[in-house]
């Protein structure tokens, strides 16, 4: 099994102790049974090893066709600078803030209907009648304040390391990028359970889109689907918060990941400010 | 050219390469573009059709004082889709005969970025509850950061009624625009900045 280093490969089994010796009334059965016992022994220990072999098989046979191994050997047991913390952690954990949001929203979107009429009231529904639903829902509303939060502490600690410097300034382009779709996502998120409070903020914010110069009028009547807020407004918020939008996250989340295995993470700036201390030390 | 037989232009390769570019180009815009379209096709149509509203009868309204009138701009999102509009008889002492109304029925949205606004009768003033914006009896800013004055409405009295018809936007000398979004200035250049757009 070549996907795993040494320690985590799976070890055989030790081999099974021989059968017990023949005791006084084994003495009474014939040297066959005693064999065929012994055959129908190693036949079962034979099935069992051949079905621990079952998933190393399958995940060979895959392997063999995709050249997953080592790929994923690449990705996943590349080494990491000296120094390596709980704050490199922060830019996974928004990532799966992003599957949980991802996820949520899917089976939010069983139940909501994308409409003026019924909006307000098929997220009443969710939360009071159906199995689950506010706890869903809840995950969904607060993980989306949470994934803002994360972005920025993993912006943060980019910064204050000095992460985003050559050669990574392209996956500091893709991450600015990707903050800027989730503030769209919450954008228009936030119309959506179609509440007094996201009804005006939406207004509010499509009139702050409307007050850039020459094309600020034209995004605003894009976004409302026309000169005024209508029903066009709400379909039109929900393709672009659940279609649109997510593909593009999904799709840069996985060019950022790539750079980064590519690439390597950096090591933490005060092990650069200890080592030139010690350099200070000996040229005196 | 190397690559090339003798007399050609372009090479095998190249003019395959280019094809399938080409081909794939194609193929894409025939679905993008009309998608694209499709999607900006309502920045283009005209998108409130022009219709007068019945707010009541004459003898509602006086020159003095604003009544609030509530009128469906667009039936279709329920509560969403309704403005109050404050309606009062035409008063040759204080408005100029300019906007040739009968009736002064002033929007409620305020023209920072789009809250409604109430009239206080106590100070004859209009106040925005989102971010301090204040408004004269006549609709002309006050105070805060509203950028023009508040929008109107055109009225016509028919068979002793009153009706409010489509919505039109001032700068800050009651000179009539067509209606742009709150938070876009009128006054001078700004007209050119923050262009009428197709769907008024």
């Amino acid at each position: 099994m070549k996907l795993l280093p040494g320690p985590l490969r799976r070890r055989r089994e030790e081999p099974a102790p021989p059968p017990r010796e023949a005791g006084d009334g084994d003495l009474r059965k014939g040297h066959e049974q005693v064999a065929l016992e012994r055959e129908k022994e190693a036949d079962r220990q034979r099935r069992r090893e051949a079905l621990q072999e079952v998933p190393i098989a399958v995940a060979g046979w895959i392997d063999e066709r995709t050249g997953a191994g080592p790929f994923l050997r690449g990705f996943l047991y590349r080494k990491v600078p000296k120094g390596t913390n709980w704050f490199y952690t922060l830019g996974s954990a928004t990532m799966f803030a992003f599957l949980s949001q991802a996820v949520t929203g899917v089976f939010l979107a069983m139940y909501y209907k994308p409409t003026a009429t019924e909006a307000y009231s098929s997220i009443q529904h969710i939360d009071e009648d159906i199995f689950l639903g506010q706890f869903v829902r809840g995950m969904h509303k607060w993980g989306a304040s949470v994934m803002v939060v994360l972005i920025f502490l993993h912006m943060g600690r980019t910064f204050f390391f000095g992460a985003y410097k050559y050669p990574r300034e392209l996956n500091w382009i893709i991450g600015v990028v990707l903050l800027i779709l989730t503030m769209a996502m919450g954008l228009t998120g936030y119309l959506l359970p179609f509440d007094m409070r996201g009804l005006w903020a939406t207004v509010v914010a499509v009139n702050l889109n409307s007050s850039g110069p020459i094309v600020g009028p034209y995004l605003a009547d894009f976004l409302r689907g026309g000169a005024e807020f209508g029903a066009t407004t709400i379909s039109r918020f929900y393709a672009i918060h659940m279609l649109l939008i997510p593909v593009l996250i999904a799709a840069l989340i996985g060019a950022h990941l790539y750079l980064v295995a590519k690439l390597g993470t950096t090591a933490p700036p005060w092990l650069k400010a200890e080592k030139a201390r010690e350099l200070a030390k000996e040229e005196i | 050219m190397p690559g090339a037989f003798e007399g050609e232009t372009v090479t095998r390769r190249r003019l395959f390469t280019g094809g399938a570019m080409a081909a794939g180009g194609v193929a894409t815009a025939a679905f993008g573009l009309p998608a694209l379209g499709f999607a900006v096709g309502p920045l283009f149509e005209r998108s409130v059709p022009p219709s007068f509203h019945d707010v009541g009868p004459v003898a509602d309204f006086n020159p003095q004082t604003y009544v609030a009138k509530v009128i469906t701009i667009d039936a279709e999102v329920a509560e969403a889709g309704k403005a109050t509009v404050y309606v009062r008889r035409f008063d040759a002492t204080r408005d100029s005969d300019r906007l040739k109304q009968p009736y002064v029925a002033i929007s409620n949205r305020c023209m920072h970025l789009g809250c409604p606004i109430r009239y206080v009768q106590a100070s004859e003033r209009f106040i925005c509850p989102c971010h301090g914006g204040v408004y004269e009896f006549d609709g002309k800013v006050a105070g805060g950061p509203p950028v023009r004055p508040l929008d109107r409405f055109e009225t016509k009295v028919e068979r002793g009624r009153v009706k409010v018809g489509p919505r039109f936007s001032l700068d800050s000398h009651l000179h009539r625009f067509k209606v742009r979004d709150p938070s876009n200035h009128l006054d001078g250049l700004w007209q050119y900045i923050y262009p009428s757009r197709p769907t008024t």
